[in-house]
């Protein structure tokens, strides 16, 4: 059984279409890298999945549940969520960032504080040197981290990415992709990973979906998406 | 002589004081939640808002002569003062709360939700404190501004600083007056520095990346 699965969806603001007909299958293990030009509804599709939205025409499965049947802050805190850049809480420490999902879940005290300064060595952040200090004080390398450990923190079994690096400098992404990469063979967990950057895109994901315009053009492994004869992926081949 | 006009220095301030303390007290428990309210419910905007911003417009003096006459508020004395005091304290303190709320950074509201906040966990813990340093100001502003509106107490018998203020005017006595202006400076600049020096702090916690 897929941990994400859409079936046949499609979304519609205001009268305008976003996304149509989509069907993709997110086996469990997999990164599924959703790539496309802006406004081409990729963050639309991770919205549909944690339940910040709902599908106007057919639905969207977590777990094989659909996301209307889930209570709708229990799907949330079942699945990570890192977001570019201005994500984390600007008046909480890094510790209470990262501790944040726990202790919303009721956690005790002291399972949060190890679970806490146990991410942040595992993204690289030493607790004793980090876990006092506040967004601010941080590099946007350093916070893109603390949002990594903080979608982990509640040890959900599927995360959502939406452009996580992209306000990045070219060396601190590649580190970023790197451990991304790490934790990935350590953790095991499903990802839907949304990038517009095909190097990004070929670099993480088990598999890439090519959305273009609300509809997916596409659905390839990284290997064989320089073959991919579309428009849009030809331009994006461009790129490489 | 002297001895005697500290003591009622002493009295009056007091009575000021508490003039105040009581009608800000009520102020903030009244306009706090109506921002919140009015910050979830766009529709009650308008309304609430357009109703205390024309409260505040009615001069002071007039506002005592409209709720002297009207059963169980009005009448002669501090209950009618602390609930004129109330309404032109409302407005700061409600917009402020509003504008606080309303302009904490989108992203951060929904990364809240996205993280599976509840919609009361997302008011409570980033909201409010991301607000506070607006919130503040709104009560600082307006505490300054009560303590000078409370100086025509008096003129209902509500008491406080206003009666020295009344009485050196009637009598043509500079020295009265100055006996009730000095210490209701004195105390709006003290509130201002207090709660000036309470919004910096604030701003420091809550300043955005």
């Amino acid at each position: 059984m897929p941990l994400i699965e859409f079936r046949n969806v499609s979304y519609e603001v205001a009268g305008k279409r976003i996304l149509s007909g989509i069907n993709l299958r997110v086996e469990a293990g997999e990164t599924l890298v959703l790539l496309g030009r802006s406004g081409s509804g990729k963050s639309t599709a991770l919205k549909l999945t944690n339940g910040m939205l709902f599908p106007t025409e057919g639905e969207v499965l977590v777990e094989g549940r659909s996301t209307r049947e889930w209570d709708p802050i229990r799907l949330k805190r079942h699945i990570g969520y890192v977001i570019q850049d201005v994500g984390l809480f600007p008046h909480f420490s890094v510790a209470r960032n990262v501790g944040l999902v726990p202790r919303l879940e009721g956690w005790a005290e002291r399972d949060v504080e190890n679970r806490v300064d146990g991410l942040l060595q595992n993204v690289g952040m030493p607790p004793s040197e980090f876990r006092g200090r506040y967004p601010r004080q941080l590099s946007g390398g350093q916070r893109q981290r603390v949002g990594v450990a903080r979608a982990l923190a509640a040890d959900p079994p599927v995360l959502l990415f939406d452009e996580p690096f992209g306000a990045l400098d070219p060396v601190t992404r590649l580190e970023l992709q790197n451990q991304f990469l790490e934790l990935q063979r350590e953790f095991k967990k499903t990802s839907l990973f949304v990038t517009h950057d095909v190097r990004e895109a070929m670099r993480l994901g088990s598999r890439i979906a090519l959305l273009s315009q609300g509809t997916v053009e596409v659905i390839t492994t990284p290997a064989d998406f320089p073959q991919v004869q579309t428009r849009d992926a030809r331009e994006f081949i461009a790129c490489l | 002589m002297r001895a005697d006009l500290i003591s009622d220095i002493l009295r009056l301030s007091g009575e000021h004081l508490t003039l105040v303390g009581i009608s800000m007290a009520f102020a903030i428990l009244v306009g706090m939640p109506l921002g919140i309210l009015v910050a979830r419910n766009p529709r009650a905007q308008n309304v609430v808002l357009g109703v205390t911003s024309v409260v505040q417009t009615i001069p002071s003096l007039a506002l005592f002569g409209f709720l002297i006459p009207i059963p169980f508020v009005g009448g002669i004395g501090p209950r009618t003062v602390v609930i004129a005091l109330v309404l032109y304290a409302l407005l700061p303190i409600l917009r402020n709360t509003y504008v606080g709320i309303v302009s904490v950074d989108p992203a951060v509201c929904e990364s809240a939700i996205a993280m599976g906040m509840t919609s009361s966990q997302l008011l409570r813990q980033v909201q409010l404190p991301l607000a506070a340093r607006t919130i503040i100001a709104g009560v600082r502003v307006a505490t300054v501004t009560t303590i000078g509106t409370a100086t025509i107490a008096a003129a209902i018998g509500g008491g406080g600083l206003g009666v020295f203020i009344f009485r050196g005017v009637a009598s043509v006595d500079t020295a009265q007056v100055l006996a009730g202006a000095i210490p209701a400076a004195m105390m709006a600049l003290l509130a201002d520095g207090g709660l000036g020096w309470l919004e910096r702090r604030l701003s420091q916690v809550s300043r955005s990346v």
